[in-house]
């Protein structure tokens, strides 16, 4: 934060940006709205945490096929993260469990974590967005 | 401080919104600056100047509205957000031929861009209604 202060609204500046990602794919607008942050966010080049949680895992599923609820399918979108260098994508295990997913589950390779491991990713992080 | 605040909800659906215009307001009074006010998602809603409460109930439009030209607030309705939901400016509505615009003055339609900017500029990030 103290960096913040210091430097000039015209210096390039880095900060680690937190996404938390949290509510199921389709029926809520939620997802598409943090994926387009964490998109931007890349573009700027700015160190970003991809972390998804709750309903959140339900986003990284193989074998969606929204197109029968005439939904646009999110998940293809998550194949384009490393051609944007968001390669800090992090799954809560725990979530992955109360849904009956594993890691072999998802579309995207994503690190499982605990909620420890997350609330020390939102410790280091300058700006947390949860949604 | 350098604040930036972040409302993803509409007016009338929840609290949030009106959270949001307290805050700033509270940090304004406060002696706080308001880097950027940002409305994303369905806080685009906020921005729409055709919304109409019945008379008894608070105008939460017309207070943004308010606020932002009396503090001369950097304000910014995020531009596909907007779009897809019907709040649209003069421009927006000759480039797709609509008959009518409706975002509020003082306000400006763009793209996240300007969030992430925010984001790094101000000290704070403060977000409504996820």
């Amino acid at each position: 934060m103290h960096e913040s202060m210091n430097d000039s609204a015209n210096q390039p500046q880095r900060k680690i940006l937190t996404f938390i990602s949290r509510k199921s794919p389709y029926g809520q607008s939620h997802a598409k709205a943090c994926l387009d942050m964490v998109l931007s966010a890349a573009v700027f080049d700015q160190q970003v945490n991809y972390v998804f949680m709750d309903d959140g895992v339900l986003q990284l599923r193989r074998g969606q096929e929204p197109a029968a609820i005439d939904s646009k399918n999110l998940s293809a979108a998550f194949s384009a993260l490393p051609l944007y260098e968001v390669n800090n994508v992090y799954v809560d295990t725990q979530s992955m469990q109360d849904r009956g997913m594993s890691t072999e589950d998802l579309v995207v390779e994503a690190k499982p974590c605990t909620a420890g491991h997350i609330a020390s990713l939102i410790r280091q992080s300058d700006v947390v967005f949860n949604l | 401080m350098k604040l930036t605040v972040v409302v993803y909800s509409a007016p009338y659906s929840s609290q949030a919104a009106w959270s949001a215009y307290q805050f700033t307001r509270a940090a304004l009074t406060a002696g706080h600056e308001i880097y950027r006010l940002f409305f994303y998602a369905d806080g685009v809603h906020n921005t729409n100047s055709l919304s109409i409460p019945p008379q008894d109930e608070f105008d939460l439009v017309k207070a943004w509205q308010s606020l932002i030209a009396e503090h001369h607030i950097d304000a910014i309705s995020c531009v596909s957000s907007a779009l897809k939901r019907g709040v649209v400016d003069v421009q927006e509505a000759a480039r797709y031929e609509r008959t009518c615009n409706n975002l509020i003055s003082d306000v400006t339609l763009s793209g996240l861009g300007q969030l992430v900017d925010a984001t790094l500029v101000s000290d704070r990030v403060v977000s409504f209604g996820a």
